[in-house]
This record gives structure tokens, C-alpha cells and sequence, in this order.
């Protein structure tokens, strides 16, 4: 029990950026080059967090406050959510709209920092972050009212855990459609192509990269590791709809999680290879989509 | 009274373009515009009085593969705008001002166009002489209300490019206005090159816009060949155009690379930007320099080939072909590509033409303008690519132009390559003729290239003209963003790819 509880923050803390390695090596490898190592996230955020800071003069405490309560909601939100087949270290009925609001919290600093600035890029860059954030949160509550409706409990923990069971008997079209309504709101949330492209150098695009343009060294440190946690915490989520399977073996299933999630990543890679970013106004679309999905799973299940 | 018929790569004699009276000139202009001729140039020049300035046009008409020279003389410190009249003059007259301190009367727009000092005494806005004059200090068009907010990105740059600075009128995401103010690279080439030519001459011309080396050095060889009465071997011409060919590959594969990675789309962005490296060597197999620096001279060439490297140059060339046409193949296949490159930026045939604009961009609206089809020069005489002409107006057409070219200008260098004329002496090129006016259109990847060069009484150069195709093609760029998306301002940028230190000179 301890031994498990200590695995989920060691993965928890250490295993976020290896997900963008991963992401970046199949990139790379889709385009024909060799591509960073797979460590190179942990590399920058080292050489980040070694750096000294330049700040505005117009900025307040506020600028500061965002990447690191960001970082904080979001690590609070990991340990909320259980990894693979194991408990997750707080779990309460009702937890799951904590879950959901601390992303919005890490949503609201992120945004106030950068709107902090007075800079026009970041300006816009909030705006559409928040813009867009008005239609994954409905979708992501869609996915748990699924997950409610077929454990009958309000905790993440034991909604999460549906036996391999619970997915023959009739629910296997609602979870399909909610591991794709799913895997939209992660590549949302966490600004992957389609939705933003976080290889872009170019400010006027951007979503989450140009609320952090004004950042640097340890906050932006901070700022990349906080992103590449969320990847990591939605993509657990994810992982719990794909792989209900449980082995019995401790190690076991820690290998499997560890292994789903890596397969996730390479997914997020390959699509990113394969498609283009939407055009700023099409993206509301596929958010709609991704609550007609989830919706839709909803409603075949109360019919 | 008419303007001039001057043939492209030819010189005339000063006093064969007479003086028309300014409502002459006007007219003229006008009713050239009117049948569809376009400005390529329009600059002014000392004139024969200390108070008076020579103004003179350059009109090139694609239909009848002819091109006209006007000039008038106008007195004092100003002259009447055409820019109401002839939308497309309206940088031409802002140069003019700028240069000269002449007032264009009734200009609706009018503000410097590199920020620098007029090389008379007069100032169109009364600057005083000790006041800085920085690039982008002027006042830009405001759209006034509550939710109406300001972007303003550059000079410098996120990308590494050239400085520039941008200033957007947006209503949320959607782009009301968009103001470009330029500049910072002015280096002074025209005043640079007057009294000329010297040994300078010639590496003014190949930096004058390094990614265009080989477009205006041809430009600039042609000029001061017709002015020398030189005639150049068919060899020199047939390697001229297949370095001209080559810059317009490099060009060309690197801006489809770059629209990729706009889009986010990597495969073709990657593997673009290593081909567009290719051509580049291709090009220093021909004379040992990637942007073709040294490549021509005036009089020809200045490197030979011989059997070994051209057979070596048409491997290459096989084999690059083939992964030119497997890269860029792929992002016609992309549906999520072509949603983002079509309808983004769209500019109508008739604006395009009100505008005067140039090159891939012209064509992409439906222009039939292509120098090397229209105003042939050199080698184009004889052997022609085919124009490529789209009619969207959008991205997408932007970039299928450019695929077009480059499908049509591999295969003609594999053509040239096959009958390249034998080996003659180059001749040696000998004084310039003196009072004499001398034009020379080519087209460059960006588009139409003009010089006009001046001589004085000893044959030295009294006026250099360079037009780049960015100085038309700037205005088309701002034009394409209204009530466009801001976030799509990269894309349409890079649709243009136009040059700042060509514009800037």
C-alpha cells in the first residue's frame, strides 16, 4: 500500500516530461530527422530552473503566482486521480469536481499571469485559452457523468475502476465514444496540434505558449513542467478508458500503466505528424464534437 | 503625344523620351492603366533646372509583350497625385516625396517609406534637419471603439527574418486593418550606385536582396550589356537562366516547406527544408557559392561548366526531382492542410490588378503576368516555360503556383541542360553610352524584377532604379489580411514571403 502510494508520486513527479520526449521522438521520426534525445524536456527544464529571470516592470506579484499555483493545482489534481489499476492517495464522494476545478483554477493563474503583462499577444492568447476552455469543461463533466452513471459512485477512485465486467454488459459504444470525446479534451487542454501547436515560434498563432512568452527561467521552468504534468494526468484518465484490465501482479500493472501511457503519448505523436493545426475558428468545432460524443455516450446509457 | 516604346534589355538614346506636359503624362498614365498596362516603375531624377524634377514611368504591357517609358518635368516643390486614379502608384509617390521632398497634392496616405533623409533640400513634411527620423514613427490608421484593440508585433521578429513592423487593427480574433511600416534596412544601394559603375557595382546588386542574388544581377548584367552595346554568348544566357531557374527552386521548395510548418504540418516542413538545401548546392556546383554570388558578370558568365559537371549536375538534379515531387506531393493529400491553405487570404483578380501586384502572387488572382512569358529577355526568347496561373486568390492558390514552377523550371533546366550551347569567348564589356536610357524587366522567383539606369554626358550613371517585386507586393499583403483571422497573418505572410531589405534597398 505504502510501496504503491510512493510509485504514484514518483511517476507523478518524474515521469511528465518523458511523455513530450516521447511525443517529439515520433515526431521526429515521422519527418525523417533523428530528433532530441527522449530526455531532452528534463534537460531544459534543468537548464531553466538554473537560469536567472528577467521581469517586467509592469507586472505584479500575479505574474509570478501563475506557473507556480498552476503547477500546484495541477499536481493536486494527480493525486486525486488514480494511476492504472492502484487507489489514488485522496479519494471523497465528489472528488471528481475538485478534479475538474483545479484545472480551472490552474486555468484562471495561468491566464491572469499573462494577462498581467499588458501584452497584446498574451491578451489574445488568454482570451482563446478561456474561450475554448468553455467547451472541454462541460465535455469533461459528460465524461463523468458516464463514468458515474455506470459505477453508481461520485469518487474518482472507484468510477475509474470498473471491472473489465462492467464494459460487456452494454457499455462498450457509450466508452468508445467517450475515449474519443476524451482524447479530443486532452489534446484541447494540453494545446497539442490540432487545437495549437506548441513547436510554433510565431506569437499571433499561439494558445498556451504565448501566455507564457513573457516568462523565463525558473517560472518557465516551471511553466513547461506544470503543461507536461496536466498531459500526464489527463492522459492517466484517458489510460482508465482504454485499459480496464487488471492483472493482480503489483509490478505488473505498474509496467502496464507505465507502458499505456507511453502508447498514448506515441498516439498524440503520431497525430500530430499526420494532421495539420485547425484554422483559430474551426477548433470550437471539434470541441463540439467532443461534447456530442460524450454526450452522446450519456445518453445511451440512461435511454 | 504617347510615351516611348523601349524594348526590355535594350538602351535608347535621353533625348528619344521627350519631356511630356504634366496633363500628357497624366493622361498617358491613365489610359495605359486603363487597357491594363502596369506601372513597373515610377521614380523621379534630377532635373534639367535646379528647381525641377524629372519624373519618369515605366509602363509594361503583358498582352502585347511591350513596355513604354514617359517622362515629365515638374517645377518647384510638388506635383498632382495620380495615386486616387491609379491606386497602384501610391508607393511609387510616397518614394518620390520621400526622395525627392516632393509634395504629391491630393495623396491619401501619405507618409515616408524608409524613414530617410530626401537628397534635396526639400522635405515633403518639413522635418527639420537635426530630427531623428525612425522607421515606423509616423502615425498609423486607427480604428476607433470599445472592443476594437491594437496588436502591433516587429520590428523584431519571433522567426529569425528580417526587421518589419506590423500594426493590426483587430476586432477579437478578426483583423479590421493592417499597416506595414518598413525601413530598417535601408543601406542607400541607389545613391550608392550613382557615378558608377565600379567594382562595387555588381555586389551591391547580388545584396541588394541575398535570397534574389541572381535575379537582380541578371537584371543589373542586362542593363549595363545594353548600355555597352555587348553582345553576350548564347552559352553565358542559357547558364544565367538556369541560375535563375535554380534560385526560384530553392525559393519556391523553401516557402512550401515553410507553409507546412505554419500549419503544423511536419513531414513536408522537414524534409523541404533539406531539398531547398539541395538546389542551393546545385547552385554552388555552378560557381561555388550557395545564393549564386558570382555566377554573372557583366558580358556573361563567371564561371564555365564543363562536360564532367554538368553530367554530375544532371544526376543530382534526377535524383532531387524525384523527392521534390514525393515532399511536397504529400501536402496536396492533407485535407487538414488544404483546410487551413484554402480561402485564407483571398485577394480578387480585380484587386490584384488595382494594386499592381506581381509574380506568384498575381498569378495565384488570375494575372497573366509572368516576365519571363510576357516581357522575355536573354534566353526566354527562345525557349519558354509556360505560365502557371491559378485563380483563387488564396493561399492555397499561392502555394500551387509556386508547385507549378517548380515542376515547369526543373524540367526546363533538364532541357537547357541536354542542348547547352558550345563554348564562344566571352566578350569584354566596354564604355557605357552616354545619355542614354536603358530598362531591364526580369522575372525573379518574387516576381517582376525592373531596373532603369540613367547615364549622364560621360556615360557614368545619373540614376539607378531598382523596383523589387516586395515594393508592389507589400500592399497586397495587408490587403489579403482584411477580416482575416489574426492568427492566420503567419500563413498569408508566408504565402508572400516578400523581402524587407528589397523593399528597403
Amino acid at each position: 500500500m505504502i510501496i504503491n502510494l510512493i510509485v504514484h508520486f514518483c511517476l507523478l513527479i518524474l515521469m511528465p516530461p518523458l511523455l513530450l520526449g516521447i511525443i517529439n521522438k515520433v515526431k521526429a521520426l515521422f519527418a525523417g530527422r533523428r530528433g532530441p534525445p527522449l530526455l531532452q524536456a528534463y534537460f531544459d527544464i534543468g537548464k531553466l530552473l538554473r537560469k536567472g529571470m528577467v521581469i517586467s516592470r509592469s507586472t505584479t506579484w500575479v505574474f509570478m503566482a501563475g506557473p507556480v499555483v498552476t503547477l500546484a493545482a495541477v499536481f493536486c489534481a494527480g493525486t486525486l486521480i488514480p494511476l492504472g489499476r492502484f487507489a489514488a492517495p485522496i479519494s471523497f464522494t465528489g472528488d471528481l469536481v475538485l478534479f475538474a476545478y483545479l484545472f480551472g483554477l490552474a486555468r484562471f493563474f495561468t491566464t491572469s499571469a499573462a494577462l498581467d503583462t499588458g501584452s497584446a499577444f498574451e491578451g489574445m492568447g488568454a482570451a482563446r485559452e478561456v474561450t475554448f476552455a468553455v467547451l472541454s469543461e462541460p465535455a469533461l463533466f459528460l465524461v463523468f457523468f458516464v463514468f458515474v452513471r455506470l459505477s453508481g459512485s461520485l469518487s474518482l477512485g472507484e468510477m475509474l475502476h470498473l471491472a473489465p465486467a462492467g464494459y460487456v454488459s452494454g457499455a462498450v459504444a457509450p466508452l468508445v465514444l467517450v475515449a474519443i470525446g476524451l482524447f479530443i479534451i486532452m489534446l484541447a487542454e494540453t494545446c497539442r496540434i490540432p487545437v495549437d501547436d506548441p513547436n510554433t515560434h510565431l506569437e499571433l498563432t499561439m494558445i498556451h505558449e504565448v501566455m507564457v512568452l513573457d516568462h523565463s527561467g525558473p517560472l518557465l521552468g516551471i511553466a513547461l513542467y506544470a503543461a507536461a504534468m496536466k498531459l500526464f494526468v489527463l492522459s492517466s484518465l484517458l489510460l482508465h478508458v482504454l485499459q480496464p484490465f487488471k492483472s493482480g501482479l503489483a509490478w505488473l500493472d505498474w509496467l502496464i500503466f507505465a507502458g499505456g501511457m507511453m502508447v498514448i503519448a506515441g498516439t498524440i505523436g503520431v497525430v500530430e505528424s499526420v494532421m495539420a493545426r485547425l484554422r483559430m475558428n474551426h477548433v470550437p468545432h471539434l470541441l463540439v464534437a467532443a461534447i456530442i460524443l460524450c454526450g452522446a455516450a450519456f445518453v445511451l446509457l440512461v435511454r | 503625344m504617347k510615351f516611348t516604346p523601349i524594348a526590355n534589355g535594350y538602351s535608347i538614346p535621353l533625348d528619344s523620351v521627350p519631356a511630356l506636359g504634366w496633363p500628357d503624362f497624366a493622361a498617358c498614365l491613365a489610359d495605359g492603366v486603363r487597357r491594363g498596362q502596369r506601372v513597373s516603375a515610377y521614380f523621379g531624377a534630377a532635373g534639367a533646372r535646379p528647381d525641377s524634377t524629372k519624373l519618369y514611368a515605366i509602363l509594361a504591357d503583358d498582352e502585347a509583350n511591350q513596355t513604354f517609358a514617359g517622362l515629365t518635368e515638374v517645377e518647384g516643390g510638388s506635383f498632382p497625385s495620380l495615386t486616387g486614379e491609379i491606386t497602384q502608384l501610391h508607393l511609387f509617390e510616397r518614394e518620390i516625396a520621400e526622395q525627392f521632398g516632393l509634395v504629391p497634392v491630393g495623396h491619401p496616405w501619405l507618409k515616408p517609406v524608409r524613414s530617410v533623409r530626401s537628397w534635396t533640400k526639400r522635405d515633403a513634411w518639413q522635418r527639420k534637419a537635426g530630427e531623428p527620423l525612425v522607421p515606423g514613427g509616423c502615425d498609423f490608421f486607427k480604428v476607433e471603439g470599445d472592443e476594437v484593440h491594437e496588436v502591433a508585433v516587429g520590428p523584431v521578429h519571433a522567426g529569425v527574418i528580417e526587421p518589419g513592423h506590423f500594426r493590426f487593427q483587430c476586432h477579437g480574433e478578426e483583423v479590421y486593418h493592417l499597416e506595414i511600416a518598413l525601413g530598417y534596412q535601408h543601406r542607400g544601394i541607389e545613391a550608392a550606385l550613382l557615378g558608377g559603375p565600379d567594382r562595387r557595382s555588381l555586389h551591391y546588386m547580388e545584396t541588394l536582396a541575398g535570397d534574389t542574388t541572381i535575379g537582380h544581377a541578371t537584371s543589373y548584367c542586362q542593363i549595363a550589356e545594353a548600355l555597352a552595346k555587348c553582345q553576350k554568348t548564347a552559352r553565358a544566357q542559357v547558364i544565367r537562366a538556369i541560375g535563375l531557374e535554380l534560385e526560384r527552386l530553392a525559393n519556391h521548395i523553401g516557402d512550401l516547406g515553410a507553409l507546412a510548418g505554419d500549419v503544423g504540418y511536419l513531414p513536408t516542413s522537414s524534409f523541404c527544408g533539406r531539398i531547398r538545401g539541395d538546389y542551393l548546392n546545385l547552385t554552388a556546383l555552378l560557381c561555388g557559392n550557395r545564393f549564386g554570388r558570382g555566377l554573372l558578370r557583366p558580358g556573361g558568365v563567371g564561371f564555365d561548366v564543363d562536360e564532367a559537371r554538368v553530367a554530375e549536375f544532371r544526376r543530382r538534379l534526377a535524383i532531387f526531382k524525384k523527392e521534390t515531387y514525393n515532399a511536397i506531393g504529400l501536402l496536396w493529400e492533407n485535407q487538414s492542410v488544404m483546410a487551413r491553405f484554402e480561402d485564407t487570404g483571398r485577394i480578387s483578380k480585380a484587386i490584384a490588378l488595382e494594386l499592381g501586384l506581381v509574380g506568384p502572387a498575381a498569378r495565384a488572382s488570375g494575372l497573366a503576368c509572368d516576365a519571363r512569358c510576357t516581357q522575355p529577355s536573354g534566353i526566354f526568347r527562345f525557349a519558354q516555360i509556360p505560365m502557371s496561373v491559378q485563380d483563387s486568390g488564396d493561399v492555397f492558390a499561392r502555394a500551387f503556383v509556386r508547385w507549378l514552377e517548380i515542376q515547369k523550371s526543373i524540367d526546363f533546366i533538364q532541357e537547357q541542360l541536354a542542348v547547352i550551347p558550345a563554348a564562344m569567348p566571352q566578350p569584354l564589356l566596354g564604355p557605357l553610352a552616354p545619355d542614354s536610357l536603358a530598362l531591364s524587366i526580369n522575372e525573379g522567383w518574387r516576381g517582376e524584377i525592373c531596373h532603369v539606369a540613367i547615364t549622364d554626358s560621360n556615360g557614368r550613371l545619373a540614376r539607378y532604379k531598382v523596383v523589387d517585386p516586395s515594393f508592389h507586393n507589400w500592399a497586397g499583403l495587408a490587403y489579403a489580411l482584411r477580416n482575416q483571422e489574426i492568427s492566420d497573418f503567419p500563413l498569408c505572410n508566408k504565402s508572400f514571403n516578400l523581402s524587407y531589405c528589397g523593399h528597403d534597398l
